[in-house]
């Protein structure tokens, strides 16, 4: 059976554009949180077992993976936090104009981008 | 001449159509974000705090009541959240039905399951230590 021609979804046809990315970045990073929900799973039920199960999550969050992972994580909550500001705003009607939609964009990506890599900063200068 | 009405009243009453649901999917996702926006950054900001820490220092800040709170707040807020936008993708990605029941349950059991392991811990830690 030959498959039918049926229209492609917009992804596939056109031209990335701020809005559809920061829109699809939004669920990527969503995703992603959510994924990060096991490690802090993991990083609660060590703190309430023992000094051992504790110390084996700070060794994994303090490895060049942990710390890959954080900073990935670090950049996914910042984004999410603040594109989700931008949904909220346009879920009351705010926002939709073409330019505003754009400036708002740009401004996310900016003000997340600043958050996280101060977050991460104020991290490491913590550990020490 | 009034508008013909193709729904039955029992239909226009209840208020759903196709899709066997409300607005409530998207009221609980938007309510638990305004609540996140404050325990997120509370909550990241404790972290930033402790980053190295030994555990007698998690203990000592989950000890106060209120971080206990403020942590079990936010897990609750955001397991539902989360919960809630993974049932969204797998909705919109997950096209075969079986596939997309299992995968269904298997998210929500497992989001409940880390919801609750991670709400005892932080108790544990608060009441007992």
């Amino acid at each position: 059976m030959t498959p039918a021609e049926r229209p492609l979804s917009p992804f596939l046809i056109y031209k990335p554009q701020l809005t559809s990315v920061l829109s699809f970045s939004h669920r990527a990073s969503g995703v992603a949180l959510s994924l990060g929900t096991l490690l802090l799973a993991w990083w609660l039920i060590a703190a309430a077992t023992s000094d051992d199960a504790f110390a084996a999550v700070q060794w994994f969050l303090g490895s060049w993976l942990g710390l890959l992972l954080l900073l990935g994580w670090c950049f996914a909550f910042f984004f999410h936090l603040c594109n989700g500001i931008r949904h909220l705003f346009w879920d009351a009607g705010l926002g939709f104009e073409l330019g505003t939609a754009q400036t708002s964009g740009w401004t996310v990506v900016a003000a997340s981008g600043a958050l996280a890599v101060v977050a991460f900063a104020a991290g490491l200068w913590v550990r020490g | 001449m009034a508008e013909p009405r193709l729904r039955s009243p029992l239909g226009r009453a209840i208020g759903l159509g196709s899709a066997k649901e409300g607005v409530e999917h998207w009221w609980a996702q938007r309510v638990s974000a305004v609540a996140l926006i404050l325990l997120g950054l509370w909550f990241a900001a404790s972290l930033i705090a402790l980053a190295g820490a030994d555990r007698a220092a998690v203990v000592a800040w989950l000890h106060h009541p209120l971080a206990a709170i403020l942590a079990v707040l936010m897990l609750i807020a955001a397991f539902y959240h989360s919960a809630l936008g993974l049932q969204v993708v797998i909705e919109d990605y997950v096209h075969s039905e079986w596939r997309k029941l299992s995968t269904m349950v298997a998210m929500r059991l497992i989001s409940m399951a880390l919801a609750v392991a991670g709400t005892f811990a932080v108790l544990r830690i608060a009441i007992g230590g």
